[in-house]
């Protein structure tokens, strides 16, 4: 016992301290990860589960927040997978890889540790191609069964593939176009895997939909407790639904009306944002970012610019953003997680039967920001704002429209004056009658309360983030957990509430709407302040930049949740210009885990409400 | 009492339904639909607020990004009508995040070397993400995001390419469409003109100003003359004009007439009417003893 206590160091201790504790422990499988620009360890595949465990409960590492594969075919001839795992009690991440050989990739599944790996884990073996032993359900998820190959492997190439890494040689100088179209790798465009019947793609019959799900189509004979045969009886909810926010299935086993089992298929919206993210170049990537959360693409911005920032920090030549650029930042990113709760709420309540009055109400609200959006970037939902040291471009002075079209002449506002306006008055004044309006209603409470109960420590095994765990009881907010930009110096809560049911993730999302209009008040004097000052810290037109190597990952909280980006600059040993691996833990996905434990036993009706009140955004799960 | 929620509810969507009829109420006698058109895009606006499109359409604001086109003199331009602000330098191929910028360089046909002017210039809209970093980039102003939001068509095979020919749109366009932007943009460059114009003449009145101890041919005095009054001139109207400004508190417009040569032809710029007179024909000599300068070291 005395033995045990001078190993273990407090769970509060430091992230070095743990390190250390942890190769103490394992000397032989725990290394220190050596490359230039890295940092965390190097776990023995074969002791991965030993060291989670350790992490987990003897370190405090409860939150497995990222797990992904990274091929470094060229490099090291070897892939990874790469997992950050956090204590909700605050702090930042401790990094741990494990290597695998290319060939028969292989890495012991954590899921018995953390169940928020298995949607991950399935995901590095539908893009990677790595085998998770131990893992009960692993199959492709964003992928389908009849997909050649695994995409993100380095040597893997698309059918439009035209080369490694933009900008491609073809658009200048002898940039003699051609349709897109007309360029097709495969031939036909499609390849499928030998093995693949394709005399199952023409079958109708029901046996190959659920087959393909692993479901068994032999409806199962029950009997009830009170000695009822009954059936068993399999319903699919989507791809094509309106509770579905999007193309999104839910396979549903039913008893009666009661659910047994759920297991969501997703990836009807994928188009391997990861793989396109590493062609780009490191700034190409900043509007493909709107496209992955498209309710709340300023956050989706800033959360890929820190990310990035903290690879350009080791350079020698790295200046911060200007003081203004990050109070602009955190003005955004407010304004986004309104917009963004706003639109929950509304369509929490479409789900729920309210059939689009509420929602209008909070979309008619969300405009007038989407306005103010639109003066400042030039687009509403795609803003493509945030840059590498700064933001593109200053607050305009006015927010109008040019007077070249019919009937719009007076849309002229000082933009201080129709902040200020927003923030003090509007705003406000259409939460409180959100509130007034669903918070008491008797049909919003009977259906919500009790539902789709989520308990903490579950929350927290399946690594759900933002809303969804903060309303489980867990105050973990990344704004304070592990702050970024100008947060330490504002003032707010960290809104948490204890039931975990649908209702409290209504009622956490309009505390968290206060607390952000609590912070955007704090913005307003900041903004006269720092007026007139720079945006943006080093030079602007650099729009190739080159990055030294090394790995970062950068995380945000966004409206969702937790919204991290893992991007690694390699190969080129003068500073690649394009991302080695440039990865999304996207928390709509992640959320999503523990959508079947939440649902089980509830009713049909429910599902479509426990699943709007996870909020999803199919952009972000599917990427 | 069960059921006090539901009725609190339904109070809130009472208030909407009324509030959406006061301002029809309240602009009735005035039959002037657009004034309460206007009113229900600010701030204040309560009630059902949409616009009904496309019979009514919202002015998008001046940063607004659609599809590029590309600049081009205008065609009155005294200069080079019509000609290309785009160098082909390539800048916006590169930085185009789904490469649907396709620029053919443009070469001078007899020496095979590559002149500042693109032959071609394509743009696959289908393939655009309007996400603006050609705009932003672009070392010459030369490419630039429109407003004009309403481009579908029959035959996405055949009209979504756009050329040259489709894409160009005089610099005048891009004034009216952007005038706080285009204001800043000259600021910056120096000029309403081409960047490569601004240097040319910078160029020209450096020479200019260097000539006279040079011994030179006999037509050249003539030709640095013109362009050495109008430094003069300036320094004799630019005070007053400065004065001026900084009695409108147009602080910002007032720097700009302390810099070098910025010349507000039919712009809303701050300038009076005298200065924008003496600045204008200080241009157009400009222009002649650049043109003189080009005939000479020609010869």
């Amino acid at each position: 016992m005395a033995d045990q206590q001078t190993l273990a160091p407090a769970q509060t201790g430091t992230i070095e301290n743990a390190i250390d504790y942890l190769k103490q422990k394992y000397p032989d499988a725990v290394k220190d990860d050596t490359r230039q620009g890295y940092s965390g360890i190097v776990v023995d595949r074969t002791h991965l589960v030993d060291v989670a465990t350790t992490m987990r409960d003897e370190l405090g590492f409860d939150y497995l927040s990222s797990a992904t594969g990274v091929d470094y075919l060229g490099i090291e001839d070897s892939m990874e997978m790469v997992y950050h795992a956090y204590r909700t009690s605050g702090g930042s991440a401790l990094c741990f890889k494990a290597q695998t050989p290319r060939e028969n990739a292989s890495v012991p599944s954590l899921i018995d540790i953390c169940p928020g790996a298995d949607f991950q884990e399935r995901e590095a073996y539908d893009l990677y191609g790595i085998s998770f032993p131990g893992h009960p359900n692993q199959k492709r998820i964003l992928l389908w069964e009849g997909f050649d190959g695994h995409p993100m492997r380095k040597d893997w190439h698309e059918a439009y593939f035209e080369q490694d890494q933009k900008p491609f040689d073809s658009r200048w100088p002898k940039g003699y176009v051609r349709r897109a179209e007309e360029l097709n790798a495969y031939g036909k465009n499609v390849k499928y895997p030998a093995d693949l019947d394709l005399s199952r793609l023409s079958d109708t019959s029901e046996e190959s939909v659920y087959s393909g799900m692993g479901l068994g189509v032999d409806v199962e004979d029950l009997t009830d407790e009170g000695g009822l045969k009954t059936d068993k009886l399999v319903v699919n909810l989507g791809p094509h639904h309106p509770s579905t926010h999007g193309v999104f299935r839910m396979v549903v086993t039913l008893n009666g009306e009661t659910i047994d089992n759920l297991e969501p298929v997703m990836g009807y919206l994928h188009r391997n944002h990861e793989k396109i993210g590493e062609r780009n170049a490191w700034l190409h990537n900043m509007p493909f970012t709107d496209r992955l959360d498209y309710i709340s693409s300023m956050s989706n911005n800033l959360g890929y610019a820190l990310a990035v920032e903290k690879l350009l920090s080791a350079g020698a030549r790295y200046q911060p953003p200007t003081y203004r650029a990050e109070v602009i930042r955190v003005l955004m990113v407010e304004l986004t997680r309104i917009v963004n709760h706003y639109w929950a709420i509304g369509f929490l309540l479409n789900d729920l039967g309210a059939f689009f009055t509420p929602a209008l109400y909070a979309i008619a609200e969300r405009e007038k920001i989407l306005d103010f959006f639109e003066a400042t970037a030039g687009s509403r939902m795609m803003c493509n704002y945030m840059r590498f040291q700064g933001v593109a471009k200053d607050l305009p002075e006015r927010i109008r429209g040019v007077a070249n079209l019919v009937n719009d002449k007076v849309r002229d506002f000082n933009t201080m004056d129709y902040l200020t306006e927003l923030i003090n008055d509007r705003i406000p004044r259409s939460i409180d009658e959100l509130d007034n309006f669903l918070t008491g209603s008797e049909i919003v409470r009977t259906r919500t309360i009790g539902v789709g109960y989520l308990p903490k420590e579950m929350a927290i095994a399946y690594s759900a983030a933002g809303p969804l765990l903060r309303a489980s009881g867990v105050p973990y907010d990344v704004r304070r957990a592990d702050p970024y930009s100008i947060y330490p110096e504002l003032d707010f809560d960290v809104a948490v509430r204890q039931n975990g049911d649908i209702y409290d993730r209504y009622l956490i999302r309009l505390d968290e709407m206060r607390e952000s209009v609590r912070i955007l008040k704090q913005i307003l004097p900041r903004l006269e302040q720092t007026h007139g000052e720079s945006v943006f810290s080093g030079n602007k037109s650099i729009y190739m930049p080159r990055i030294g190597l090394g790995e970062a990952y950068g995380r945000v909280e966004n409206p969702k949740g937790e919204l991290g980006y893992y991007v690694v600059s390699q190969g080129d040993p003068k500073g690649p210009q394009n991302p080695w691996r440039y990865h999304v833990r996207a928390p709509s996905f992640i959320n999503l885990t523990p959508l079947g434990q939440m649902c089980k036993g509830h009713k049909v009706a429910d599902v479509v409400a426990i699943l709007g009140s996870i909020d999803i955004v199919l952009g972000e799960t599917d990427r | 009492m069960y059921g006090m929620g539901i009725l609190k509810g339904l109070g809130v969507t009472l208030k909407h339904f009324v509030n959406t009829y006061v301002d029809d109420l309240k602009y009735a006698g005035k039959k002037a639909g657009l004034t309460q058109f206007e009113a229900r895009q600010g701030l204040r606006a309560e009630g059902v607020y949409s616009v009904q499109y496309p019979d009514e359409k919202l002015a998008v604001p001046e940063r607004f990004r659609f599809v590029p086109f590309l600049v081009i003199e205008d065609l009155d331009n005294p200069d080079r009508p019509g000609h290309d602000w785009c160098t082909s330098c390539g800048i916006c191929a590169k930085v185009c995040p789904p490469q649907c910028i396709w620029i053919v360089r443009g070469e001078d046909p007899a020496t095979g070397r590559p002149i500042p002017e693109p032959q071609a210039f394509f743009i696959d809209i289908d393939i655009c993400m309007n996400c603006g970093l050609c705009a932003e980039f672009c070392p010459f102003d030369a490419i630039k995001m429109d407003h004009d939001y309403e481009l579908a068509s029959y035959d996405r095979t055949q009209n979504h390419i756009f050329d040259k020919d489709h894409l160009s749109k005089p610099f005048s366009y891009w004034k009216t469409i952007a005038p706080t932007t285009a204001t800043e943009e000259a600021e910056a460059r120096g000029g309403w003109e081409h960047p490569d114009v601004i240097k040319e003449r910078k160029k020209a009145e450096k020479a200019a100003a260097a000539a006279p101890p040079r011994p030179a041919p006999a037509a050249a005095p003539v030709a640095a003359a013109p362009a050495a009054v109008p430094t003069g001139q300036e320094a004799a109207t630019n005070p007053a004009a400065a004065a001026e400004g900084a009695n409108n508190a147009a602080t910002a417009r007032a720097e700009v007439t302390t810099q070098p040569p910025v010349s507000p032809t039919d712009v809303p710029a701050v300038t009076d009417a005298e200065a924008a007179k003496a600045e204008r024909m200080r241009k157009r000599e400009e222009a002649l003893a650049r043109k003189h300068a080009k005939e000479q070291g020609k010869e």
